[in-house]
């Protein structure tokens, strides 16, 4: 018994450094972003203030950077999610012979490593004349995170039972409007998941951004608060840490949404369970 | 299945599915033949060969085996790979999530939530706070010395650069391998275990003996899920130290950027790119036999 409560306080101990260590980094972030005299080191600021998130939030070019982001993930999630829904329909529902083929190509692309195709997108972008474009930037954003979309996205569809739909052909509507009325409702889960899941991707990421888009004024926050790292990183650490931390606030809630909708699950299950 | 009764037609799927396949066509698959023929090319950034490139055949491939900066950017990655993703996460992903079994809920939570914190810190930030964690005047040193383990401090992202970004990437990496342990292990019915501990088998026996094959699977397509996903990490290493000091802590995917977008070699940078597309490529087919996709 003595030999087990030992090895359970080093179990205890050793989670304890984990957490430690992960928890470090993050409070350093979250207490030097309200002290108006932050440096490198963990320390709980002497006078709290707000001063750097004002500072943050009243710069236009930082607030520019947001909304740069908000379009290029929003625009980008939006697409996604309607191709994806268009796509995984006949993926989950028809009986296709190439079904398999298409599926395993899907797959197959959600692993592949996106930076290594970057030098030819540039370039693509320069000879179509589209680079430096917000909006053009955001499609391919939502070409890239458009396979893993499908793929949930059909997953989620696989879900939704076809009893319902039959009955609501058998009541007299068409394809389109079981589709709209039935199978839509029953998917807002998953929706919302793939959504969010897309959303957040673009949201954090920084190379794409960084090579397709050249103007400043189109920087999205992640390009901003790097640049703001390089330029003034080592003076103005209070603003740096205000500025990641708005940063990461979306990333943070729709994180928690989603686990939300993941454990709700289809708990609304259906008529033939 | 689902798809009894559906008689869809191969049409009405094709209309479905084209505006994925348009986007996926020219945003993906085409980028990827443009690699292959923008690798045999000697086209650069700006300047006459940007738009005149001319084609050279394998000359880029010739000029990359024989490139000691390729070399080192190889072994680089490795170094990065095995010590981020094999030893770092996974490992520890997978130690977490064992020894967190049947421990109390809340600690289980704290030390769930702050890993997977970690997880969902956008690249950038992970870099910042890791940049001043690591730096001179940072908390490690502060801490170190603090405890008499150092006398002095150490600029870490100077003198154990490849350490540093190492670190950095189990911060942010490891709550995808501790979740994936987290359901296999679940998924173990209590009673196999049970009934070894009954039989006597000491706990390092039952965990090499019975937990370990049983998750077998799961440690085969988590490292190759993690492996994927570290080949092409960019933004942290480069906002971290750009690849430095000197080429210690360049990776194929920043040597990618630097002949590309630094240099200008935009040839090269193809050819480059294309080693860590193969490698890709190589690493999804294993993916997919060992999970078995169920499509």
């Amino acid at each position: 018994m003595k030999r087990k409560n030992a090895k359970s306080a080093a179990q205890y101990g050793a989670l304890s450094l984990v957490f430690a260590c992960f928890a470090l980094p993050l409070l350093w972030l979250a207490l030097a972003s309200f002290d108006p005299n932050a440096d490198q080191i963990i320390k709980i600021p002497g006078k709290p203030t707000l001063a750097n998130y004002v500072s943050v939030l009243g710069g236009p070019e930082n607030l520019q950077g947001f909304l740069n982001s908000l379009l290029l993930a929003g625009l980008q999630s939006v697409v996604d999610v309607a191709v994806a829904f268009l796509a995984a329909y006949p993926l989950s529902r028809f009986q296709l012979s190439w079904k398999r083929h298409f599926l395993y190509v899907i797959v197959f692309m959600t692993a592949l490593p996106l930076n290594a195709i970057m030098i030819p997108v540039f370039k693509l972008f320069i000879s179509c004349g589209i680079q430096n474009n917000l909006v053009t930037t955001s499609l391919f954003m939502a070409a890239a995170n458009l396979p893993y979309g499908i793929w949930m996205m059909k997953n989620f569809m696989d879900d939704v039972p076809v009893s319902l739909e039959e009955a609501a052909w058998v009541d007299g509507a068409g394809k389109l409007k079981a589709m709209r009325k039935i199978v839509v409702p029953l998917m807002v889960p998953g929706l919302c998941t793939v959504l969010i899941y897309v959303f957040t991707a673009a949201w954090g990421n920084f190379f794409v951004p960084f090579i397709l888009l050249q103007d400043a004024a189109k920087f999205p926050a992640s390009i901003r608060i790097y640049q703001y790292f390089q330029l003034n990183g080592l003076v103005e650490y209070g603003k740096l840490a205000a500025y990641s931390v708005v940063y990461m606030v979306p990333s943070v809630v729709l994180y928690a949404l989603t686990q939300q909708f993941m454990s709700k699950g289809f708990a609304m299950g259906g008529a033939d369970r | 299945m689902s798809n009894h009764g559906h008689r869809g037609n191969n049409a009405t799927a094709l209309t479905l599915i084209l505006p994925a396949i348009a986007l996926l066509g020219f945003f993906f698959v085409w980028p990827i033949v443009l690699s292959c023929y923008f690798s045999l090319t000697d086209m650069t950034l700006s300047g006459s060969r940007a738009v005149r490139y001319h084609f050279v055949g394998f000359e880029n491939f010739k000029h990359l085996f024989a490139d000691p900066l390729f070399r080192t950017s190889c072994a680089n990655t490795l170094i990065f790979l095995a010590l981020s993703a094999i030893i770092g996460q996974l490992a520890l992903g997978f130690i977490v999530a064992l020894i967190m079994r049947g421990k109390r809920r809340w600690f289980r939570s704290a030390v769930g939530i702050t890993v997977i914190a970690g997880w969902i810190t956008p690249e950038v930030i992970v870099a910042i706070c890791w940049v001043a964690f690591l730096s001179r005047e940072g908390s490690v040193n502060a801490m170190l010395m603090g405890a008499g383990i150092l006398e002095g401090p150490i600029s870490w992202l100077i003198s154990f650069p490849m350490a540093s970004v190492v670190f950095a990437n189990i911060w942010h990496g490891t709550a995808f391998s501790m979740i994936q342990f987290q359901a296999a292990l679940d998924s173990i019915p209590t009673s196999v275990e049970e009934a070894a501990e009954i039989d006597g088998a000491s706990g390092f026996r039952r965990l090499w003996g019975i937990t370990i094959p049983m998750v077998k699977g799961t440690i085969m397509t988590d490292s190759i899920l993690i492996t994927l996903k570290t080949l092409g990490v960019f933004g942290l290493i480069y906002a971290m130290t750009g690849g430095g000091p000197g080429t210690k802590t360049t990776t194929l995917s920043v040597y990618m950027y630097k002949q590309a977008f630094s240099s200008y070699q935009m040839g090269y940078g193809t050819a480059i790119a294309l080693v860590l597309l193969l490698l890709g490529v190589i690493l999804s087919l294993c993916y997919m036999r060992v999970s078995k996709t169920p499509l």
